[in-house]
């Protein structure tokens, strides 16, 4: 009697543990992979493919379910490595690459013969042109992938690097470079009373 | 004492994260009204009793077209054109700014990229004006004597429209602080005529030389913004200053308005410590003075407004203080914006700039400029040049922090600099937000009180700097994601188009060839219209 009555308790109570597990997994369901979607956050979405996958969201995925090292993100350089293995809970690595400095893709108008290959290349959708018309990049979408440099015939599409503006500027560490002062060379610049 | 007693625990229990908010309750519980901290450096004010003296007319005048916080401005004149003295020459683009007007009669010589006053040394777009000499004004402005019996909209627009910005070197746009607001009136204007950084003496000098015009600045803000009270606050140490204030008030019999002494401290001339020390009332972070019923505005600016209102003057000129231990003839001048640094210098005496270091604003908040060939701005209140032997950080070599504490005593804002600095020095900027990094007037108490020579300010404005760069570069790879996952959805979504009409074609193909009627019209009609479609679809797909 006793031993049915354990059966019976022990049974019901699996039960309603089962069932209680049963709608919470339905009430609380994620869409879509937490981890992938943290990772790809973190990433610089350039969708440069230097980590050797087709895309950020892709390298993210590989990274969430750890068949790729967290180092490989060449433009997130190491605050991007770090926040990865932050995320995952493994230890940092170094990166391997070093990031180029950021450049922006420039098509040279009067070589372009309107082929529209780069605008197929482009991850982000930053250049426009339609067919034997001259493309252009958008400079503000640009992020510097270098994705249109290889599909194109004609090699008008230069890398130049990106200005570097006043609104933009930032303070450098402490001692790590600190502002030079020139000296301006004698008469030049120097406007002196008439 | 039980209950002070029981906060220090609280402190200690909270651990160390929350300490910077505990310890700001502490003090706001132990204040009297001024605020915490704060040193007292040397004075140094060797120009206070040089009257302000006009200087003689630039061979050249570049004008920057961003002298304020906010947006550029866009040209409105060509290249060779003449314009004359209060002449719009530059037009504010967006909410959060301030035009620009033409200092003097002349012809524009160009509109190009020009050095400009900031520690970067970059350029940014200027115009370069060639005076003629003649000085001519141009009148379109109406003088707005009655200012008491207009709206108040209106004296605000003149404000805007007269390029007038905080001119104790913050530079914001003065219109925007003016907003009548029915959720927060302002209830009691206060005039800063503190001055507290070491060797500037300008506002001191237009106190003494231009009360009358301060007074009456004074009373068309009160009218503009309909406050019933106002305040003159001054330090102790510029009596003749409070006399002539008070002088002026009388003459002007304007009610309900005091001029206020309060004891000498370095940072008092920050708006919000300013406020704390007059109303003993504290400005909640990340809030305006405004919403807690008050206005703040510089003597220099009050004066500006007196004359963009009164008698139609647009701001092109501002007074600066010359000084430092490199000029020979330390003064007080009312120079015309865009005055080129060097011409000012050598009306000063210092002609060789030969290992001369320059100071643009104060010793203790200024910035050091890495180009001399630098037009003077609308920031500009004071000009120091000094010797590479008279500059501190020049000199001084970073040690380890001892903990003395010395910085967390004088922080005027009850931060923890010493903490702070750690974190920023370690990029741990997440940790240095947690800190109230943001929360910092960059003041530099805490770099001058420190025996060990770290230099603290510089490390926060490396912080808040970075900061500012990874939340721009979030932003932009937010833009680059969604239009990157755009472009994927399209390219599916066409080929899915595409495979749905191949099959449909095929379909139609088969069964036009399998029905036994030969005719050929409605079999060729809806292919070529398929075929018309795909083209003109991947024409659009390019």
């Amino acid at each position: 009697m006793n031993i049915l009555m354990a059966v019976l308790l022990l049974g019901g109570l699996a039960l309603l543990a089962g069932i209680v597990l049963a709608i919470a997994s339905r009430v609380f369901h994620i869409e879509g992979d937490p981890m992938m979607e943290r990772i790809d956050a973190v990433l610089p979405q350039t969708q440069c493919g230097q980590c050797g996958y087709p895309g950020c969201k892709p390298y993210a995925t590989a990274v969430a379910n750890g068949e790729v090292d967290v180092n490989k993100c060449v433009p997130g350089g190491e605050r991007a490595m770090l926040s990865i293995a932050d995320l995952m809970g493994v230890p940092p690595k170094e990166v391997e690459e070093e990031a180029a400095l950021p450049v922006l893709a420039y098509v040279r108008e009067d070589e372009c013969i309107g082929c529209t290959l780069c605008i197929k290349a482009c991850p982000v959708d930053a250049i426009i042109g339609a067919p034997k018309q001259y493309h252009t990049v958008v400079e503000s979408h640009c992020t510097g992938c270098t994705l249109c440099v290889e599909p194109c015939p004609v090699d008008c599409i230069d890398l130049l690097s990106k200005p570097e503006v006043l609104e933009e500027w930032t303070w450098s560490a402490p001692g790590k470079s600190r502002p030079v002062i020139e000296d301006l060379p004698q008469g030049e610049g120097h406007v002196r009373a008439a | 004492m039980s209950a002070l007693l029981d906060r220090f625990t609280s402190l200690i229990s909270k651990g160390a994260a929350k300490g910077a908010a505990s310890s700001k309750e502490l003090k706001a519980m132990i204040g009297t009204g001024g605020f915490s901290g704060g040193v007292h450096p040397k004075q140094m004010k060797i120009t206070a009793t040089s009257p302000i003296v006009d200087l003689p007319l630039p061979p050249r005048l570049i004008l920057p077209l961003k002298q304020h916080i906010g947006q550029i401005c866009t040209p409105i004149v060509e290249v060779g054109e003449r314009v004359l003295r209060g002449q719009k020459i530059g037009k504010s683009e967006g909410y959060v700014s301030a035009p620009v007007h033409a200092p003097t009669s002349g012809r524009v010589l160009a509109i190009e990229e020009h050095a400009v006053p900031h520690p970067s040394g970059m350029g940014r777009l200027c115009i370069i004006i060639e005076p003629d000499g003649l000085d001519e004004a141009d009148e379109s402005l109406p003088t707005i004597s009655d200012y008491r019996g207009e709206d108040p909209g209106i004296i605000r627009e003149r404000i805007r429209l007269s390029g007038i910005v905080g001119l104790g070197g913050a530079v914001f746009p003065t219109f925007i602080k003016m907003l009548r607001d029915h959720r927060h009136p302002v209830e009691m204007v206060i005039l800063n005529g503190i001055e507290c950084e070491p060797y500037l003496t300008c506002d001191h000098r237009l106190m003494l030389e231009h009360s009358a015009a301060i007074v009456r600045g004074l009373d068309v803000i009160m009218h503009a913004v309909e406050a019933q009270c106002g305040v003159i606050a001054i330090e102790d140490n510029k009596p003749d200053a409070i006399a002539a204030m008070q002088q002026a008030l009388a003459e002007a019999s304007i009610e309900h308005v005091e001029v206020r002494a309060l004891p000498t401290l370095y940072p008092q001339g920050s708006e919000k410590q300013l406020i704390q020390s007059v109303t003993g009332r504290q400005v909640p972070a990340g809030k305006l003075p405004l919403h807690i019923g008050v206005l703040c505005q510089n003597v220099g600016t009050t004066k500006a407004i007196y004359d963009a209102v009164c008698l139609g003057q647009p701001l092109t000129r501002r007074v600066v203080t010359v000084s430092g231990d490199a000029v020979p003839e330390p003064a007080n001048i009312s120079v015309r914006i865009g005055t080129p640094i060097p011409f000012v210098l050598a009306q000063c005496g210092l002609d060789d700039l030969n290992g001369v270091r320059l100071i643009h604003g104060g010793p203790m908040m200024g910035e050091r400029l890495p180009r001399m060939n630098v037009p003077l701005v609308k920031s500009t209140n004071g000009l120091l040049a000094m010797r590479q032997e008279a500059l501190y950080s020049e000199n001084a070599v970073e040690e380890p922090c001892i903990r003395c504490g010395h910085c967390v005593e004088v922080c005027p804002v009850g931060l923890v600099p010493n903490e702070l600095a750690w974190h920023c020095r370690h990029d741990q900027f997440d940790r240095g937000q947690e800190y109230d990094l943001f929360d910092c007037i960059e003041c530099g108490c805490c770099s001058y009180v420190c025996p060990s020579h770290i230099p603290l300010v510089h490390y926060f404005r490396y912080a808040k700097g970075q900061v500012a760069k990874i939340e721009k570069e979030r932003a932009f790879a937010e833009l680059s994601k969604a239009r990157s996952e755009a472009r994927d959805n399209r390219l599916a979504h066409e080929q899915a188009e595409r495979a749905a009409r191949r099959s449909k074609v095929r379909k139609q193909q088969s069964d036009a060839a399998s029905s036994t009627v030969g005719d050929k019209a409605p079999e060729s009609k809806p292919d070529t219209g398929a075929k018309d479609m795909e083209t003109k679809d991947t024409g659009k797909s390019t």
